[in-house]
Parts: structure tokens; C-alpha cells; sequence
């Protein structure tokens, strides 16, 4: 099997009863927008694919990842990283514990600190280590989620509305972030969505559902 | 409006419902121990009493039995829980252990402990089921199990009696944590489910049930009934030393037990700042495991672990009852036997005109504790929704007060003052006392449905003409009817299962379900003490199954009012 994410005939139902089909590859660093009105199953694809279906749900077919059947992979074996609208960063934890979080394991506590410094300067927060979370912008507060998820090394990345809660000019900003870190690192990206714009922005190819 | 007076009221009687037999108690301590007892003939202060409790030889050891006991219990039924909520929280087998546990909590703590001597004793239901089979045994082994000098036994007993309290305080605090995205991100970022609730919601929820772990530590280090039946005996834990000397004839022995009654509560502020500080060293550990960022790899073993835990706590309980059941409709039993050779209702039919007293007195309590609480509680709710102001941080300490007070540290004082102003003990102060440890419960279990009702309704019967107390009767308390009898059932329970209060208070006067129970409990009259424990656990149970049944029928054509 080839690099990339591979949806291979996934079918999800809800109760027997169907809810969602795609079947399609994405390719490293590409992008794969899925659009359709609430409720039309979309974040249930998600899960899905991070696997974490609630109960009740039912998923059919193959999920492939560079090459490897990801389809009954415990969730957290499974490197597939994700980004919700809301940034879900730990209200307990500060900053750099945020991001220590999400730094995979291994390294001494100075190599792993000068790591989370560096990640800090990438996303344009030096310093902003020790700051309580809450004390942050949505916009600052969503390119820390976003380090966080970066710093696990995934090797795939959904974005599950990931844009939908920062106004136009962030949103522009946010998505250049995103799909440029996602670009360098070439991680194949599912993204959903209802807006427009973010579909454009993202360039690739598009699925309506619904 | 007058009656509005009436209602602002409210939580400033409740407030002293509640905490002025505790301040009256405490202060009531504080004299005799300084040697101050005009019923002994001593007046005046002296330092005789404290250095009778120093010369008693077992002082050091029930010293350290209350303050092992107490944090051992705590610490394992708080790690338990934490483990069943971090490694099975919204799978089936969680359901299953959350409704096996959630009844478990209202059994009394006196019926929970005899369940639990009757299963382990070493002529217990367990030794019978294994013999001779397994051990070769025909006759009990000569281990000294129940009671045993280390305090094991009251441990495990207390432990299986706190895994499901602090169980549904975590559901109730997980509500409001946002668990389930956390756990998600945490996943997504490679965590396992173990590891990653610990490190990322645990902390949230624990900064929640913070309160009830205080109150868990503080009980399970001055319990009383739970110790007399499954703690050691020589010495005995400092609460139980505590009441022997409340309960001599020598009057003077009860400057010693006030003295001992200071000390309890030195031991118990002590032991919460020790906790305090493991608090602040668990969290300096966890945020150096956050930043190693470890995923975790005994999360398998972690996860069977708990749940293995949880499920030899609740069959504990649930085998412990069946045996009390088992042993008071037993006719012989004979040592190996698994089973009685013959059953008989012979232990109730002699058992049933004291046991109807004992009924009596229990409901007469309870009921009247509990009708008490829920007019206060429901005042005071109904100020805080007329005043929009809201139950403050330190408003909730105070109401969780008398639960982190040792109750052997003012009740004996309450019950020195009581004759010493010459009032009658009897059924009156005896209500007074649970009212002390109802109203607490009754709160906290009506709070939250009592806020989450959407008051929309209400400004919609406003509008439609119907003033505040109309709009509480004919609107928010039918709607609401669920919750405030469950709230009911709570207090109930909480009253039923009281030991203390009642003993001291009511002066040998007022004889309930469990103090009747627990006096059985050095006569080792198992058929009896079987009989007293399954009306207990009935008398603190059926409440419930009223609570569930009633708003089924009244709202039985009313499909929005089943959640």
C-alpha cells in the first residue's frame, strides 16, 4: 500500500442503518475537504478514522496508513492527529506543559524543555511557556493546539471544523499555519468543514456529502 | 411581602441548624477537658484530664490506628476510583460496576461492616465456601481476621464502603470537566485511556471532589461503629476509646474523653495537612510526568487492576448483605457447610417486637430529620434563586463543615452541655443531632438539579400572572419532584445509618436500627446481628426504591419528565 491515508470502502452505520460512505486515497501533503450540512455525519467520520466511534456506531471497510491497517488500532497507537474547533487545551497545565504533553516521549528534561522553547518561536509565542492558557487569545490558544498535535509526530491530520471558531482575518492566518506546517511535514489532511472559503484556501479536492 | 422575610431567612436558620450544635459541642468539649465538669464536682481548670489521657498505656497506638487507618482507607478508595473511572469510563463494564455500586451507597456504614465480618472471619462465608475442599479445614483456623491489631479489616471495610460515595462524586464532578474531548486529545496525542485520564482529567476532577475526599479521611479516622465491629480491640482506635469513657459511670472518665475528644480533632486537622501536603507533592510528580510526556505502559495491567478492584469492593458489599440475609433465616449451620442445613424465621419472629421499636424510633428520626432539612434546603435554595446570588466557595466549606469535623469531637460535648443546662435527652435533641449530618447530604444532592432546572419555565408563569411562591409550588416543585425525593431518600439514609449521634445524644433512650445492631456486636449472636443489619439496609434502602417509583407513577403520561 502506498503513503498517505487511505479510506478503502469505509462505511459507516448508526443502529444498521447507513450513515456515511467515502472511499479515497490522500496522498502525502494533500488536502481532502469533506462539506455538508450538520449532521450529515461528518465529525462521526472522524472518529471513525481516530477511532473512537461512540457506541452504537459501526465502521466498515479499511483505513490504511503509509501502508499500515490502522483499522483495529487502539486509538492512541494509532498517530492521527486531530484538531477540533474548540482548542481542548488543559486548563490544569500551563503553556509548556500543554506542549510537553504532546511531545513524544524520550529525551532529558533540558533537551525536552529547549524543544517546547523552539516550537514556542515557531508558532510566534516565545516565552509563553509558564502563561496560564486561559490568559490567552483564541487565536494564540489555537496555534498552541495545533503545536501540541505537531509535537506528537502524527503521521496524518484531521481537522474536524478546526477553523470555525476564530473570525475572518485569524481564520486566514490559522489555515496558512496549518496547511504550511502540514505541507513541510507532508501529512496527508482530511479536513471538514461547512465554510466555503476554507475549502478554497485548502486546494485540494472536495467531497460534498449530504 | 412578609413571607418573602421568611424565605431571606432561610439560610442563616439553616447555617445554625447546622453549625451551632457543632460550635455547642465543641465548646462543650473544651470545658471538661480543661477540667471544668460541675456534674463530676470539678471545677475550675486543671491539666488532670489530659494527663489522664496521656497515662492511659494504649494512647500511642490508637494514635497511629486512627491515622493509618484513616489515610490508608482514603488513599486506596480514592486510587480505586480513579483507576475504574480512568480505564473503563463509558464502556458497558463501567455501567454495569456504576449501577452494582450506586445502591451499595446508601447501605449503612454498621450493616456494610458486619457484611463484610461475615464474608472474611475465619469461620465466614468465604472459609466455608473453600472448606474443606480447598483448605482441608473442618474446623474455623484460630486467625484472629476481624479485629485484628493492625486495623486491616477496618480498613477494607471502610474502603468498600467509600469506593461508591467517591465513585458518584467523580460522575457527578466528570460532568462538568469536559472529560470525554480531553480523552479524546489525549488519545489523538498517542496517550493510552489510563494515562492520558489521569494526566489530563484527573486533576480537574479531583480539584472537584476534593471536599468528599476531606470528608472520607475525617470520617474513616474517627469512625465508631465501623470500628467497634471490624477495628482492633486492645487498644481500640481513639474514637472508640473515646465512648467507652463517655459511656463509664465514673462521670470524671468523661473529662478524659473530652481531653481525648481535642486530641481527635488535632489528629484529624493534622492528618489533613499531611494530606494537603501529598497533594502538593503529587502534583510536583505529575507535572514532571506531563513533561516526560510518557504514554504509558502499564496501562493493560492499570486497567484490569481497577477494574478487578472495583468489582471485588462492590461483590464484597453485595455478598456481605447476602450473608447477614443468609445467617438471620439460618435454623443450623454447621462450620464446612456452605449453606445452612435448615432455614427458619425463628431469628425475626424473636427478634420482631424489639426490632419493631427500634423501626419506630429509626423512622420517627429520620422522617423528621429529613422533613426538617428539605424545608431548610429548599429555603435556602429558593433565597439563592430569588436573590440571584449564587452558593459562594465559602459558602460550600460551610456546608460541608460538620462532615470534616470528627463526630467524637463535639458530640460528647454536645451531650455534657445538654445535661449540664439540665435538658432532657431524648427524641428532640437526638433529631437536632442528625439534622446536623442530613442537612449537608440533602444539600448537596438537591443543588445541582435544583440549578439545572431551566428557570425559563418559571419567567414564562411569570408572565402569565403566577407569583414566586405559586411558580414554586405549582411549577418548578412538580417538575423537580424526582430529585427532591431522591434528595429525601438521600437524608433518609444518612439518618439511618447514624450511630453516634444517636448513642450520645439520646442517651440509651433512643434505640435505632444501628445502635442496636452495633450493641449486638460483642455478643456475637450472628442470627441476630443478621436480622438488625438486613432492616437497616431495608429501612435505608426502600426509601430510594420510593423515590424511583412514585414520579414513574404521578408522571407516568408525562414523557418529558423521565431524563
Amino acid at each position: 500500500m502506498a503513503d498517505g491515508l487511505i479510506l478503502e470502502a469505509l462505511r459507516i452505520t448508526r443502529h444498521g442503518a447507513p450513515l456515511v460512505a467515502l472511499d479515497r486515497a490522500i496522498a502525502p501533503g494533500e488536502v481532502l475537504t469533506v462539506m455538508g450540512p450538520s449532521g450529515v455525519g461528518k465529525s462521526t467520520l472522524l472518529a471513525a478514522i481516530t477511532g473512537t466511534l461512540a457506541p452504537g456506531f459501526r465502521a466498515e471497510g479499511r483505513i490504511w496508513l503509509d501502508g499500515q491497517d490502522i483499522t483495529r488500532t487502539p486509538p492512541h497507537l494509532r498517530r492521527v492527529g486531530i484538531l477540533f474547533q474548540d482548542d481542548l487545551l488543559f486548563p490544569h497545565l500551563n503553556v509548556a506543559e500543554n506542549l510537553a504533553f504532546g511531545l513524544r516521549p524520550g529525551g532529558t528534561r533540558p533537551d525536552r524543555l529547549s524543544r517546547i522553547e523552539a516550537a514556542l518561536d515557531e508558532i510566534g509565542l516565545p516565552g509563553y511557556g509558564p502563561r496560564d492558557p486561559a490568559t490567552l487569545s483564541g487565536g494564540q490558544k489555537a496555534r498552541v493546539a495545533l503545536m501540541r498535535m505537531l509535537l506528537s509526530e502524527p503521521c496524518t491530520l484531521l481537522l474536524d471544523e478546526a477553523f470555525g471558531g476564530l473570525d475572518a482575518a485569524l481564520r486566514q492566518q490559522m489555515r496558512a499555519l496549518v496547511f504550511d506546517r502540514a505541507r513541510d511535514r507532508r501529512l496527508p489532511v482530511l479536513m471538514v468543514t461547512h465554510d466555503a472559503e476554507d475549502a478554497a484556501a485548502a486546494g485540494g479536492e472536495i467531497v460534498r456529502l449530504g | 411581602m412578609p413571607r418573602d422575610g421568611l424565605v431571606r431567612s432561610v439560610p442563616a436558620l439553616t447555617l445554625l441548624a447546622m453549625l451551632g450544635p457543632v460550635l455547642a459541642g465543641l465548646w462543650g468539649t473544651v470545658l471538661p477537658a480543661l477540667g471544668h465538669l460541675p456534674a463530676a464536682g470539678e471545677t475550675g481548670l486543671s491539666g488532670a484530664p489530659f494527663a489522664r489521657l496521656l497515662d492511659w498505656p494504649g494512647l500511642p497506638r490508637a494514635i497511629w490506628l486512627s491515622l493509618g487507618t484513616g489515610l490508608a482507607a482514603t488513599l486506596i478508595s480514592l486510587g480505586i476510583v480513579a483507576l475504574i473511572v480512568a480505564g473503563w469510563w463509558g464502556t458497558p463494564a463501567f455501567r454495569a460496576l456504576e449501577r452494582a455500586l450506586s445502591p451499595l451507597l446508601s447501605v449503612p456504614h454498621a450493616a456494610a461492616a458486619f457484611g463484610l465480618a461475615f464474608l472474611i472471619a475465619p469461620s465466614g462465608w468465604i472459609a466455608r465456601v473453600v472448606s474443606p475442599a480447598l483448605t482441608g479445614w473442618d474446623r474455623p483456623p484460630d486467625w484472629l481476621i476481624v479485629n485484628d491489631p493492625w486495623g486491616l479489616s477496618l480498613i477494607a471495610g471502610l474502603v468498600a464502603k467509600e469506593v461508591p460515595f467517591l465513585l458518584l462524586m467523580t460522575l457527578a464532578a466528570l460532568g462538568q470537566s469536559d472529560g470525554a474531548r480531553s480523552l479524546r486529545v489525549a488519545q489523538a496525542l498517542g496517550y493510552g485511556r489510563v494515562t492520558g485520564w489521569l494526566k489530563c482529567v484527573f486533576p480537574r476532577v479531583y480539584a472537584q471532589i476534593r471536599l468528599p475526599v476531606f470528608v472520607v479521611l475525617v470520617f474513616g479516622m474517627s469512625v465508631v461503629d465501623v470500628a467497634v465491629i471490624l477495628g482492633p480491640t486492645t487498644p481500640a482506635t481513639l474514637s472508640v476509646q473515646i465512648v467507652r469513657w463517655m459511656n463509664d459511670p465514673d462521670l470524671a472518665l468523661r473529662m478524659t474523653a473530652a481531653a481525648g475528644a481535642l486530641l481527635q480533632l488535632a489528629l484529624v486537622l493534622g492528618a489533613l495537612c499531611l494530606w494537603w501536603l501529598g497533594e502538593r507533592a503529587a502534583a510536583r510528580l505529575g507535572r514532571a510526568a506531563v513533561l516526560r510526556g510518557g504514554r504509558g505502559w502499564a496501562d493493560p495491567a492499570l486497567r484490569a487492576g481497577g477494574l478487578l478492584a472495583g468489582a471485588v469492593s462492590a461483590l464484597a458489599m453485595l455478598a456481605g448483605i447476602a450473608a447477614l440475609f443468609l445467617w438471620s433465616v439460618a435454623g443450623f449451620w454447621g462450620f464446612p457447610d456452605a449453606l445452612p442445613e435448615a432455614y427458619s424465621l425463628r431469628t425475626w419472629t424473636r427478634a420482631a417486637p424489639g426490632m419493631a421499636d427500634a423501626l419506630a424510633d429509626t423512622a420517627l428520626v429520620a422522617l423528621a430529620a429529613t422533613a426538617l432539612a428539605l424545608m431548610l434546603v429548599l429555603g435556602c435554595l429558593e433565597a439563592e434563586h430569588r436573590s440571584g446570588r449564587a452558593l459562594t466557595r465559602r459558602g460550600l466549606w460551610l456546608i460541608y463543615l460538620p462532615l470534616l469535623l470528627p463526630q467524637t469531637a463535639f458530640l460528647p460535648g454536645l451531650q455534657t452541655l445538654l445535661l449540664g443546662i439540665g435538658a432532657d435527652t431524648g427524641r428532640a435533641p437526638v433529631i437536632a443531632a442528625h439534622l446536623v449530618f442530613v442537612l449537608p447530604y440533602v444539600f448537596l444532592s438537591l443543588g445541582d438539579p435544583w440549578r439545572a432546572w431551566d428557570v425559563r419555565h418559571g419567567r414564562i408563569a411569570a408572565a402569565l400572572g403566577a407569583g414566586p411562591w405559586r411558580v414554586l409550588w405549582t411549577v418548578r416543585l412538580p417538575m423537580l419532584l424526582r430529585p427532591v425525593l431522591t434528595a429525601a431518600a438521600v437524608g433518609i439514609a444518612v439518618s439511618v445509618g447514624q450511630y453516634l449521634p444517636t448513642l450520645l445524644i439520646g442517651g440509651g433512650r433512643v434505640a435505632t436500627l444501628t445502635t442496636e445492631a452495633v450493641a449486638l456486636a460483642s455478643g456475637g449472636d450472628r442470627r441476630a446481628i443478621g436480622a438488625y443489619g438486613v432492616a437497616q439496609t431495608a429501612a435505608a434502602l426502600l426509601p430510594f426504591a420510593v423515590a424511583l417509583v412514585v414520579p414513574t407513577l404521578v408522571w407516568r403520561n408525562r414523557r418529558g419528565l423521565h431524563g
